[in-house]
């Protein structure tokens, strides 16, 4: 992947009167990453995509996209975006084929190539049959692949979603992370604002966490997976409850801290690696069995929670209902 | 070449996506149709030929009206309610071109409603002394100016109905203002600054010194006027979508 920064925002900001909806965000993404801006509903992810694609003008700030000045210049830089917005903007009274036409006609591309292209597309996104049906007629899932694809028709350089997968059934949303993860293998840059974080982690290079308006953390997943300090935690699994062992745990593995759970469980942390042997050599002279002990990693939620101090269980329950969670 | 595309396809698309639909075709025939039925029978109960002619101005002029107006602003209303307006404001063409694509439609949509009562009046009476270049300046220019006042309306209203609402709320005032049933002369003074305002007056005019070689303002005079409407409505729009629609 190469390291050249395709997109530059320097000192960002958006004010609707006395709201400041984006406050003097920075980030770069390079050319060919996926690049993740999570936050939670309302942290002005969809204020930052729409200053960036042209359907808002910043109050402030700088936003450079390969090498062109997005703020002064904006239709110059469309013409290498392709913009997926949080809800399909298609036409409800054309089928999927015109749609695609039509949107490769935005671009100027000539018809014999439009055409063509729209067929390409609507056999990678498996909507070849439905076609010649109107869009109106499509289902939740398979409207948000067409307006993906709508997006890609002109082969853009890189390519903006806006919660590409909220609200639709999980075999869509899983075709669209895979579809994704080949648009980089050929080397589309992708920005995509999501507020399911597993998701991000599962997919994206880099990510930027926004909370109300701001920038609070970004680098590299594992750099951010990294930065959390947890150390090591494993979870042990035993058919008694462990409770009573508590102490006597924390006794033989010095530097540790043992908290027993419900379900016969107990989390053991510590700074340093944690040797499994003088635990279950201690819990089966007390006569229990383990039966699982599970190395717990942290999560990209973990940071985001350790960094905003915001709880993603919202998150978390909306990200089971596409197939991310765990 | 890569504007010219997107405005074709931009043009083309309302056309058959939004214009050529059985309720607007009916409407751009039925209602002409009925409004020269009811002006030929008038009171006496008999159908009066001689008249046709006399009619035939203000017919075109209502037909133009009726055709470009509402369309163009329920059409923009409806697809920004559907975010699929969005699509334009995204893609790499100037907001000039865009507007102008669809102000394109409407107005050929307003141009093609306006020859319906040409049609039905050419198999009563002899047109032949016409002036067919200037109608067809008189009905472009006004089917254009109606055509931007549609999109004066589109950018103040949020839903359809309010498109429509305010689509009656001009269109109906203007037709008894222009001149086209009681000449400006007759009218009360107090309202006769107003006709003056409204680009109907001098599209009307302008029909009615083609047609019937009668007119109150010089040809030239109307043409004129229309021109500075349309310039003035089209910037005026264009800086308001640019205002209003890119936050």
């Amino acid at each position: 992947m190469s390291k050249t920064d395709i997109v530059t925002v320097t000192n960002l900001s958006k004010r609707y009167g006395s709201i400041t909806a984006v406050d003097r965000i920075s980030f770069s993404i390079c050319s060919g990453e996926i690049f993740g801006f999570l936050g939670p509903n309302g942290a002005g992810k969809t204020t930052t995509i729409n200053m960036m694609t042209g359907l808002a003008r910043p109050t402030a700030g700088s936003i450079i996209i390969d090498g062109i000045d997005a703020v002064r210049n904006i239709k110059k830089a469309q013409s290498i975006m392709g913009i997926v917005p949080d809800e399909s903007n298609l036409y409800d009274e054309m089928d999927g084929f015109d749609n695609l036409c039509f949107c490769g006609a935005l671009y100027g591309m000539p018809r014999a190539a439009r055409e063509s292209r729209a067929r390409e597309l609507l056999e990678q996104f498996d909507l070849l049959k439905a076609g010649n049906r109107p869009f109106k007629a499509y289902s939740k899932g398979m409207r948000r692949k067409l307006t993906i694809a709508a997006a890609l028709i002109h082969e853009p350089k890189i390519l903006f979603l806006d919660e590409p997968t909220t609200g639709i059934d999980v075999e869509s949303a899983r075709q669209i992370r895979n579809l994704l993860l080949n648009l980089r293998l050929r080397g589309t840059t992708i920005f995509l604002t999501t507020h399911y974080i597993e998701e991000a982690e599962r997919i994206c290079d880099r990510v930027a966490f926004i909370v109300e308006g701001r920038i609070v953390a970004e680098g590299s997943v594992s750099k951010l997976l990294g930065s959390t300090g947890h150390g090591h935690a494993i979870r042990l699994t035993a058919d008694a409850a462990l409770e009573p062992f508590v102490c006597e745990l924390q006794a033989r593995v010095p530097g540790c801290t043992v908290r027993a759970e419900p379900g016969h469980a107990a989390t053991v942390v510590s700074k340093e690696r944690i040797p499994l042997y003088p635990i279950l050599q201690y819990l089966d002279e007390q006569g229990v069995s383990v039966f699982e002990a599970k190395e717990l990693t942290p999560t990209l939620e973990d940071v985001f929670v350790k960094i905003t101090g915001i709880e993603a269980a919202e998150s978390r329950k909306e990200a089971r209902k596409v197939g991310i969670g765990r | 070449m890569k504007t010219w595309i997107a405005f074709w396809n931009i043009m083309k698309k309302d056309v058959r996506t939004y214009y050529l639909k059985p309720p607007n075709i009916s409407w751009g025939i039925v209602f002409p149709l009925s409004w020269t039925l009811m002006q030929m029978i008038r009171s006496s109960g008999s159908v009066d030929l001689s008249s046709i002619r006399e009619m035939l101005p203000g017919l075109i002029a209502m037909s133009v009206l009726f055709g470009t107006t509402s369309m163009l602003a329920v059409t923009i209303t409806f697809e920004r309610r559907g975010r699929s307006f969005d699509r334009l404001l995204l893609a790499p063409i100037s907001l000039r071109a865009m507007v102008t694509a669809k102000l394109s439609g409407a107005v050929l949509f307003g141009a093609l409603n306006a020859f319906v009562p040409v049609i039905l009046a050419a198999w009563f009476v002899d047109l032949s002394e016409v002036n067919w270049v200037s109608v067809l300046l008189a009905v472009f220019l006004t089917a254009l100016t109606s055509a931007l006042m549609g999109l004066v309306i589109a950018v103040s209203a949020k839903e359809v109905f309010e498109a429509q609402t305010l689509s009656n709320f001009f269109r109906f005032p203007m037709l008894f203002l222009c001149g086209l049933f009681l000449p400006i002369s007759s009218l009360p003074v107090c309202l006769r600054p107003i006709s003056y305002m409204l680009p109907l007056t001098y599209g009307t005019d302008l029909l009615n010194s083609s047609i019937l070689g009668a007119s109150a303002m010089p040809p030239v005079l109307c043409i004129a006027v229309l021109l500075v409407f349309a310039i003035l409505l089209f910037e005026f729009c264009q800086y308001s979508i640019s205002r209003k629609w890119i936050l």
